[in-house]
């Protein structure tokens, strides 16, 4: 009987069928996150077919370029997180620490441009929780404040997303620091990580236009 | 390798005498030990959901209000759905008897994920201590489907820790699914392609597929009912022009799938006891395997019909009561193919047979009488009476429950390596039959005659066949408490089961009862059909001279 390799795990015979299985049951997963975030997309899109002008009114108390900047660094930061995919691959210890640490740094960013961003809206009164004054303006407040529950959800659970995968990232990344080499198993589990943080990205990539450009000029 | 095979007192090693400590238990990652603990959790929450059933049908004895107030009956009639629902339906096949047979049917050692297995059970027993904490503080009184406004501005009961339980409990059969569905992919057995794979894992695989997809939309939308009752941040407000009827969208997009969630395990349970026991292979087995399929993707496309009376628009109904007659071709050909199978059989009346029986003339009530429902014009007339309570608790109930019962008894010695006593076995199936029929068959004509549910008074022209319900109740009680006494008992005194007691194909009848910790000693091979049992039957006539 040959010598199972170190990185095979119980019901498995091989690395591949491993490797198969793993990706398929985080494709899964993400597939459920799909639908999760779906349903939300769905909502927003009824409301915003059912005012379009309450929803462009509220829509343009939104910052469209610090919106920019932050998709911008998103996408940066997917860029990365597929080099440090490939530098693993390719064994190179420090190219993948590296890339893992400007995919968290540009990720953390991210979350500190969002919450300004939150800061603001707090500021001019936009958050619509109890105890808190919600005024938005315009013609069409209550559906303003439809817009903002809406965006609030939409970018919150965004974000609790992207702190996960921030979370996930530096943990790899202390990984990969305290080993001296980089195994099977870490290759694995860096691509399911990757294919995590390029869904957080595409999500946004959605919420980013629904959200901000829908005001116009 | 056989240095393993036996213990140190020389009996043959199995997945229960691998380990007797309670750590043992409680870190274990094999399929089947979960499987157990799922099965003990499950049935602790089905008696706890039946004692709130015995509660009303105590109440509904009498027209009056005598044993409990509105507000008391609200809660019980919620509760019995809540905890039914997703703390015994949704789980009961595809966490216990699938979990423990999906790797040893298709030839696997492990489910594909087995430490997401163990997590899958801790989540449900977190989902399920919330929902015990909402029970104790008070219960909930929404009914099981959470409907805002009531649920989000105007509810008094405890309607957080419901919604927290249930969305805590939704993440583990999104992980049983994960795990079900990436087994059937990637572990079977050399030879085992998709057509030769047995119906039961067909049935789960599609659930696990309805699972995936069905559930996560149920936790955002409990998400957003928490989200607007605790901050008020209105998504289905209608003070800020949010539209209550987008939840029961939402709500039924995930619900009326997970009726399917709730079906689709029994019938593969039922088509491997019908094979078995008529001594036949399936029918049209492929047929049958793929309306498991079509019922599922079919299934997604019907949550409209919950909503007739809704004030949803008039087209939209129409195109939801003509797909939701489409789900009767592929019901209607598991049936036909069934009792094709039965056509020429040898047909031994054991305790599985009995309930598998049982359960395509139960399930052919209730899926006929879902017809009715899915038409319009009937529907306005029924909607909401005791017509549609009988409907679905003959699928529920008269088919998955007894569906579940019957593969418990047919797996019995699979799982316990004994046989239950079948004299027992038969009484108690007669039981739940009959008593299943008392309770609810007077429910479809309380409701034609317009008795609404939810209600805990009623008009006294309505008491013979209320009276007649709580009879049918109490029998139906009498009958799911029989198996877990004779049930605990064969596990010490029951006769010594063998490998395979009831001659049956499938893998997972060449191993040994209880199986090794890692299923099969050797990589089983597969080189034929599925339900080869005119192959079983030369060979044994061959072995007889």
């Amino acid at each position: 009987m040959n010598e199972r390799p170190a990185a095979l795990g119980h019901p498995y015979d091989d690395l591949e069928q491993q490797r198969d299985a793993a990706t398929m049951g985080m494709w899964l997963f993400l597939a459920t996150e799909v639908l999760f975030f779906g349903a939300l997309f769905v909502g927003y899109t009824v409301y915003r077919i059912a005012y379009p002008q309450g929803f462009s009114e509220a829509s343009r108390h939104l910052d469209a370029t610090l919106g920019a900047v932050n998709t911008g660094l998103l996408l940066t930061s997917s860029f990365f997180m597929a080099l440090a995919v490939w530098a693993a691959g390719r064994r190179r210890r420090r190219l993948v620490l590296l890339f893992l640490l400007l995919t968290m740094f540009l990720g953390l960013g991210f979350l500190g441009i969002k919450g300004f961003e939150w800061y603001q809206e707090f500021r001019q009164n936009l958050v619509p929780l109890p105890g808190l004054t919600f005024e938005a303006g315009g013609d069409f407040p209550q559906q303003s404040e439809l817009f903002f529950n809406f965006y609030f959800i939409m970018t919150g659970l965004h974000a609790v997303h992207l702190l996960i995968g921030v979370l996930l990232v530096g943990f790899f990344a202390v990984l990969v620091w305290r080993r001296t080499r980089i195994g099977e198993a870490f290759i694995m589990q860096l691509e399911l990580l990757g294919l995590y943080w390029h869904f957080v990205d595409v999500v946004w990539i959605f919420l980013f236009p629904l959200l901000y450009l829908l005001g116009g000029t | 390798m056989t240095s393993v095979t036996t213990t140190s007192q020389g009996q043959e090693r199995h997945y229960l005498n691998a380990g007797y400590s309670i750590r043992s238990w409680l870190l274990t990652t094999d399929h089947k030990r979960i499987a157990i603990l799922y099965l003990l959790t499950i049935t602790f929450f089905f008696f706890v959901g039946g004692a709130m059933a015995t509660l009303f049908r105590l109440e509904l004895l009498t027209p009056a209000a005598d044993l409990v107030s509105a507000d008391t009956y609200n809660r019980l009639f919620s509760m019995h759905g809540v905890i039914m629902v997703w703390f015994f339906l949704v789980p009961a096949i595809p966490a216990t008897l699938g979990n423990f047979l999906v790797p040893l049917m298709v030839g696997a050692s492990d489910m594909a994920f087995p430490r997401l297995n163990l997590a899958s059970w801790y989540i449900f027993l977190l989902g399920g201590l919330f929902t015990l904490t909402m029970m104790i503080v008070g219960g909930v009184d929404t009914g099981w489907t959470f409907y805002t406004p009531y649920s989000t501005a105007f509810s008094n009961s405890a309607v957080i820790l419901a919604i927290v339980g249930v969305f805590i409990a939704g993440f583990s059969s999104i992980f049983t699914g994960i795990n079900i569905i990436v087994t059937v992919h990637k572990l079977r057995a050399p030879g085992l392609t998709w057509f030769r794979l047995p119906l039961f894992i067909w049935a789960n695989y599609a659930t696990s597929v309805i699972m995936v997809l069905a559930t996560p939309i149920l936790a955002i939308t409990l998400v957003l009912v928490a989200v607007e009752r605790l901050l008020g941040i209105g998504i289905f407000d209608p003070a800020l022009g949010g539209d209550p009827l987008l939840f029961q969208h939402l709500f039924w997009f995930y619900s009326h799938p997970a009726v399917y969630i709730m079906i689709l395990p029994g019938m593969g349970v039922v088509s491997e006891m019908i094979a078995a026991f008529a001594r036949r292979p399936v029918f049209g087995y492929k047929f049958v395997a793929l309306s498991s399929v079509a019922i599922a993707v079919v299934g997604f496309l019907v949550w409209g019909h919950h909503m007739f009376v809704s004030g949803q628009s008039i087209y939209a109904g129409m195109v939801f009561s003509f797909l939701s007659f489409l789900v009767a071709i592929p019901s209607a050909i598991k049936v036909f193919n069934w009792t094709a199978s039965l056509h020429g059989g040898s047909i031994a009346l054991d305790t599985p047979m009995l309930y598998a029986l049982g359960f395509i003339g139960l399930f052919t009530m209730g899926g006929l009488t879902g017809l009715y429902l899915a038409s319009l014009a009937v529907d306005v007339h029924v909607h909401d009476t005791y017509f549609i309570v009988a409907h679905f608790h003959y699928i529920m109930v008269g088919g998955m429950v007894m569906a579940y019962i019957g593969g418990l008894h047919y797996w019995w010695p699979k799982f316990t390596g004994r046989l239950y006593p079948e004299w027992w076995g038969r009484i108690s199936a007669i039981l739940i039959f009959f008593g299943f029929n008392l309770t609810f068959f007077p429910q479809f004509i309380l409701g034609y005659q317009g008795m609404p549910r939810r209600y805990h008074v009623y008009a006294p022209e309505f008491q013979v066949l209320n009276v007649m319900s709580t009879a049918g109740a109490s029998i139906l009680a009498v009958g799911y408490i029989f198996p877990i006494f004779y049930l605990l008992w064969s596990l010490r005194r029951g006769e010594r089961a063998g490998p395979n007691p009831w001659r049956a194909t499938g893998l997972e009848w060449q191993t040994a009862s209880p199986p090794p910790p890692h299923n099969f000693e050797r990589q089983p091979v597969v080189s034929g059909q599925p339900y080869d049992y005119d192959a079983v039957a030369t060979e044994e006539s061959l072995r007889d001279e």
